[in-house]
């Protein structure tokens, strides 16, 4: 026996075995940290996502009420009143803006999409620039342009600034959605003799349209709930107006100059409009997922 | 899918629409391209005409000035500088390690259906608008902030330097919170698409030499991402640096440097939403227009610089990380 283990071959495998052993459960216990710390990391970030999401339900449900929907704001100290107002503000900012962005973002979507050229990927690149940009210095551009010269707070220079905003979002997301349409479709279209307007209204466009909702929806839920752009140009009101060449509420300001003030009311005016920006968005953002989904399907 | 001629019934006989030329259509995109660049020319133009009296009057001493105040015309942009980087450092700090590490979960640990769950949970944190932050961070978040984040962190300073100070509950740590939370979203996404990116052989490599999980984690993915990590990292900066109404709500608008945690200060962004509208005097506006421009050429090469950086790994940075 002891000539065995004195043997130097087996002593020193016995040796290598140990240190094998040691290195792999010492191996094993780094690497358990480090999984059961990114675990840790996941949690960490879905907290504040349930904290949010319940705090502004729990706070802002109780503010919901049919007036809450359906009459402006009363004056200080008066009960009742509700953000109606905003609601029509929204609609209508938000809608002037998509009916600049829509268009124009289709159009600059085909021209990136039918081209390589330098010009196109230069373009490509400042529009992803364009997306990284504060939105507080597109307020800026807005109120330059449409509110110094006009010599008032309008809407209409509030739309222009979301509009910015949802450019980028909807040139990018039409880009890729056209890019996916197959060649053949567009080359059969064309040999048989259509001009190529008539294939991008009757073939390319249409078999994009999933992903073209998909873009659109995005840029929707990202313009709708800005309030930077809007804060020195649409300035808000405690009155329902629809003129877009004047000053007009909107539901993301009146969360903000709501939820500054020291009053109770007024916060709760703030976290039931939060409450239904919240949604909004959030449809919006999940109704953009199943579409992506559904088209991802389809193509496969 | 159905494509081409639709409506069947009148396919015999065509509309009676005069077909647009060739030539003119793609003048047509090409004027559409135009103008979309006009708008951006524009864009940086307009702002800098508005804020060149305050550049012209004030020179090189606007961004180095620690003065700001609207009664005797002193405009100096310093403190909100400072106060735009303290807020991104805390955030980041926070938003880098804790991105990284979800990032890790979400593209090589989970369960693959857990894994599509939690990752659109985290990148629906980015469609939260930004008001709604806010407000959560100045009536729920403050309140907390001031009875226990506030006294642990003092506690841990010793109640002087970056711990001094009274502990108010808005102020400099509340905004860096609410920077992490919002910045949170980006990080994620895009590391953990750069992440999913490395090569399985690579991964399969590192096991088969006998690695365990977290050795092919560190040693293999991680190094292997390194530079669109890295871009993810910037371009979650670049947010930071530029996020505007939920800073507002909650980091008390001083205009002055502060040297503790606690302290009320300002951002770059968040005096401009906070004083533009009372901004009566002239000069005041171009000061505020002029902090624009200065916001505005960091963010930008903020972005070229992550944008490089993301493409070098080949991926584009996908539509929903940058919304």
């Amino acid at each position: 026996m002891s000539v065995l283990t004195l043997d130097p071959i087996l002593t020193r495998r016995a040796e290598i075995q140990r240190t094998a052993e040691a290195s792999l459960g010492r191996r094993q216990r780094h690497s358990r940290l480090l999984v059961g710390l990114t675990g840790a990391c996941v949690l960490v970030s879905l907290v504040p996502l349930v904290a949010v999401i319940a705090y502004t339900i729990e706070r802002g449900a109780p503010a919901w009420s049919v007036d809450f929907f359906s009459h402006a704001p009363t004056p200080e100290g008066i009960p009742g009143g509700g953000i109606w107002n905003s609601i029509v503000g929204s609609f209508i900012i938000d809608g002037i803006a998509l009916g600049g962005a829509i268009p124009l973002g289709l159009l600059v979507a085909l021209f990136l999409a039918n081209s390589n050229s330098r010009v196109a990927s230069g373009i490509r690149f400042v529009t992803d620039v364009l997306s990284g940009v504060p939105s507080i210095t597109i307020g800026i551009f807005a109120y330059g342009i449409l509110v110094t010269t006009l010599h008032h707070f309008s809407a209409i220079a509030g739309s222009f600034g979301v509009g910015l905003i949802m450019l980028p979002i909807m040139i990018r997301a039409s880009e890729t959605s056209i890019r996916t349409v197959p060649t053949d479709l567009h080359e059969a279209a064309l040999s048989l003799g259509a001009k190529n307007a008539a294939v991008a209204r009757r073939v390319t466009l249409p078999t994009a349209l999933p992903g073209l909702v998909t873009g659109l929806l995005l840029a929707v839920a990202r313009g709708a709930g800005e309030s930077a752009p809007l804060l020195f140009t649409a300035i808000g009101s405690q009155y329902l107006t629809t003129s877009p060449f004047g000053p007009m509420a909107a539901m993301p300001l009146t969360v903000y100059l709501n939820g500054i003030q020291a009053y109770p009311d007024l916060q709760q005016i703030a976290w039931g409009t939060g409450l239904l920006l919240l949604c909004i968005v959030l449809v919006l953002s999940v109704s953009s997922r199943i579409a992506v989904a559904r088209l991802g399907r389809i193509r496969r | 899918m159905t494509v081409g001629i639709r409506n069947p019934g009148t396919a015999g006989q065509p509309r009676r629409r005069p077909a647009v030329p060739n030539g003119l259509y793609r003048a047509g995109l090409s004027v559409a391209a135009l103008v979309f660049v006009a708008l951006l020319v524009a864009f940086v133009v307009d702002l800098v005409v508005q804020a060149r009296p305050a550049f012209a009057h004030f020179g090189f001493s606007f961004i180095t000035g620690t003065q700001w105040n609207p009664v005797t015309a002193h405009y100096g942009a310093l403190p909100f500088i400072v106060g735009t980087l303290e807020t991104t450092v805390i955030a980041m700090v926070l938003a880098i390690p804790i991105g990284l590490g979800a990032a890790l979960s979400l593209s090589h640990l989970l369960p693959s259906r857990t894994r599509a769950v939690i990752g659109t949970a985290v990148e629906m944190l980015a469609a939260i608008p930004s008001v709604v932050y806010g407000l959560w961070g100045l009536l729920v978040l403050a309140p907390w902030a001031r009875t226990v984040i506030e006294p642990a962190v003092a506690f841990v300073f010793g109640h002087r330097g970056p711990g001094g100070g009274s502990e108010i509950g808005v102020g400099l740590l509340l905004a860096g919170l609410i920077l992490f939370v919002m910045v949170l979203p980006t990080m994620v996404a895009i590391s953990r698409d750069v992440l999913a990116a490395v090569p399985t052989e690579q991964i399969e490599g590192a096991l088969a030499l006998g690695a365990t999980k977290g050795q092919v984690l560190s040693r293999v993915v991680i190094p292997h991402a390194r530079a669109g990590i890295l871009g993810a990292i910037t371009l979650a900066t670049g947010r930071a640096l530029g996020e505007t109404m939920a800073v507002t709500m909650v980091i008390g608008n001083t205009p002055a440097i502060t040297h503790s945690l606690f302290g009320t200060t300002a951002t770059m962004a968040s005096i401009i939403a906070n004083q533009f509208t009372e901004a009566t005097e002239p000069f005041h506006l171009a000061s505020l227009i002029a902090i624009a421009v200065l916001l505005l050429v960091v963010a930008a090469l903020v972005n070229v610089a992550a944008r490089m950086l993301v493409r070098s790994v080949g991926r584009s940075v996908s539509a929903i990380a940058v919304a």
